[in-house]
């Protein structure tokens, strides 16, 4: 075993990075946030609420699969799913959203924003805005607004606002840009639902925590259907939240391998990526302190992935500590790798996996195979493919 | 003395108050930068803010945003903003001039590298948008050892336990944001500067610069009167976004409304 993991420190910092880096308008929004959010974390109220929802509302406990047929076909180690794709709305972002729409109740916000990439965050907030009566506006790139018309659509039955935004790379980057910005315009009536593991203190932790029902119910799954602990995890990494969801209970059990995916885009060589945890350096962007992907004079680099939700050139902090001290290691899977992991799991084992989840499935398969049968392989499979399914189409010609 | 201070301090022996343009370097081009800042000192402007182009200019409007845009577009950066200011000061021993801009464009040249470049620009005070006191002391104090002042904002949501803060870490002037929103938005109320500057200058002897949403000169000569100096950055690029055909006509509108906003502020 191994020493007691604390991160972060009262101010953020998961060693140099994290931290609260915003205008200073967003300060006392963010204190206020901060103090609530360690206020209800301790309130038994909140926590049962928060539990019953996770229930009944999300679907919770998600199954843990043994994908039987993929792992024989592969032929090393035994792989399971952790099905967050089985999650109402389809995604592990609505763990996310549970939980801070619940808060933002409590604090007496009337009005919710958010940022989305491929949407699933988008429509998870939407969701629970609804559930809420609360109004929604979601910022989201005009490009991913047209790969994801599924979803802009689907947030706008449920109620929401959706603004595409035009400047910059028109991607999730820009999206948070404008989340931003409305926030320090309205902080007074507004919580701004951040979806993944970025932005300032205190959303790094907070994210995390409420995605950290993952790996506690792998752990307990992974007791009960196979009697130990698994050897390895495997999880996508755009900023980071399904990865760190699955990864954060299991830090302290140093046999348990740790293995963020980036998307490596037309791959890592070509500069067309979203790997800055393969390729990148750190820096200070959107609240933070992380690895990005920025030039030599600091302006932040267009990323590349066939997959919107990441297609980001930053990540969380702690993905950038973990890497640093070795506990994670950080690989990358290229757009065509990704898809044929998509088609794999389509075909092995009858589950359409999101593009994103698809880079997860994609390394597994080259990572299988190096290990011995009585190994076992838990895969985060963060969301479902539904929202995907254009983008499919289109790739094989075929109109919808 | 710096020379911040010393510009401020005659400011107020003379009763007047500072008129402090920002401008995004390199928009639309270095050059045209250079002639202007040195026509708007000819105009009457005291302190000169030049923005740093950035990729994510996260706390500005679209009037700036794209101002960096079409900065960045021929590959303007930190390091030709620092040269465009060594050019400047050849000809203006002066007029003190401010970086403003985003934190990551020091953090790739480091924060050292960033303090020793400045100072060799003769860069008089440092602006950082995303750098607030809890994280910036250590950029602060690498500059303050170069005599480089370091500028921070404070927001109408500050409390006074902040504004001491930035009192005791900032020195040259403080940047009031006059309200809640992003640069160049339009909801200005002066009553409202003006109770939040009785409390900031009941916490703060340092000089107070209010900027965000200032457009004409008679919303300068009000919000001036408040404080120390006001800041006026949207109101003058949206000239030259709007004159991108013809450069010589922004410049002169441009020096038309400082010197408009100039001698409303001194009548």
């Amino acid at each position: 075993m191994t020493e007691k993991y604390t991160m972060p420190d009262a101010r953020g910092h998961f060693g140099p990075y994290g931290g609260m880096f915003v205008a200073e308008t967003l300060i006392p929004p963010i204190q206020e946030l901060n103090a609530a959010y360690q206020r209800y974390l301790q309130d038994p109220d909140f926590i049962s609420e928060l539990d019953a929802d996770l229930q009944h509302y999300v679907g919770r406990p998600s199954p843990l699969y043994y994908a039987e047929r993929w792992s024989r076909e592969l032929g090393g180690a035994q792989i399971y799913l952790k099905r967050e794709d089985l999650n109402h709305t389809g995604s592990h972002k609505i763990n996310n959203t549970v939980g801070q729409a619940l808060l933002a109740k409590r604090m007496g916000k009337t009005r919710i924003i958010a940022e989305t990439g491929a949407g699933q965050h988008g429509v998870a907030t939407a969701t629970v805005a609804a559930r809420l009566g609360l109004e929604c506006v979601v910022y989201m790139g005009a490009v991913d607004v047209a790969r994801q018309s599924l979803n802009v659509y689907r947030m706008k039955l449920l109620g929401a606002t959706v603004v595409a935004v035009e400047s910059g790379s028109k991607t999730l980057k820009d999206a948070l840009n404008e989340a931003l910005r409305d926030w320090v315009t309205n902080v007074d009536n507004t919580f701004y639902i951040i979806g993944t593991v970025a932005g300032p203190h205190p959303y790094p932790a907070m994210v995390r925590d409420f995605q950290a029902i993952i790996g506690r119910e792998t752990k307990q799954q992974c007791q009960d259907m196979i009697g130990k602990l698994p050897d390895a995890l495997v999880a996508c990494v755009g900023g980071g939240s399904n990865a760190i969801g699955l990864f954060y209970p299991f830090i302290e059990d140093e046999s348990v391998k740790l293995i963020g995916v980036e998307a490596a885009g037309d791959g890592v060589a070509s500069g067309r990526h979203s790997a800055p945890l393969c390729a990148g350096r750190p820096g200070v962007l959107h609240g933070n302190r992380t690895y990005l992907m920025a030039d030599d004079d600091g302006e932040i680099i267009e990323t590349h992935s066939i997959s919107a939700g990441l297609d980001y050139p930053g990540v969380g902090p702690e993905h950038a500590w973990l890497k640093d001290t070795g506990r994670a290691e950080y690989v990358n899977i290229t757009d065509n790798e990704a898809l044929e992991g998509f088609y794999a799991l389509t075909r092995m084992e009858g589950i359409i996996p999101a593009l994103e989840s698809a880079h997860a499935m994609a390394y597994t398969m080259k990572l299988a195979p190096t290990m011995r049968k009585d190994e076992t392989i838990v895969i985060n499979l963060s969301g479902r493919g539904d929202k995907d399914m254009q983008t499919m189409a289109k790739r094989e010609g075929i109109e919808l | 003395m710096s020379r911040l201070a010393s510009t401020f301090e005659q400011l107020a022996k003379s009763g007047r108050k500072a008129l402090i343009p920002f401008v995004t370097a390199g928009d639309p081009t270095p050059d045209f930068t250079l002639s202007l800042m040195h026509e708007m000192v000819k105009a009457g402007v005291d302190v000169i803010e030049l923005g740093v182009p950035f990729s994510d200019p996260m706390a500005d409007g679209p009037v700036i945003q794209r101002a960096s845009e079409r900065a960045l577009a021929h590959k303007m950066s930190l390091t030709k903003t620092l040269a465009l200011a060594t050019e400047f000061r050849k000809a203006d021993q002066q007029t003190p001039v401010v970086l403003m801009g985003y934190l990551n464009p020091i953090e790739a040249m480091g924060y050292e590298g960033f303090a020793n470049a400045a100072r060799r620009a003769d860069i008089d005070g440092v602006l950082t948008v995303d750098l607030p006191p809890e994280e910036g002391e250590q950029c602060a104090a690498l500059l303050k050892e170069r005599d480089i002042d370091t500028i921070f904002l404070l927001a109408p949501n500050s409390t006074d336990e902040r504004i001491q803060k930035m009192s005791a870490l900032g020195s040259g002037y403080l940047y009031y944001v006059s309200l809640k929103g992003v640069t160049g938005a339009g909801h200005l109320n002066a009553a409202d500067v003006e109770n939040k500057l009785k409390q900031i200058k009941a916490i703060t002897s340092l000089p107070v610069g209010i900027g965000f949403g200032v457009k004409d000169a008679e919303t300068a000569k009000t919000i001036s009167s408040l404080g120390d100096g006001v800041v006026v950055g949207s109101a003058l690029i949206s000239k030259i976004e709007s004159n991108l055909d013809n450069p010589e006509r922004a410049k002169s509108e441009i020096i038309g409304l400082l010197s408009a906003m100039r001698q409303a502020m001194d009548k």
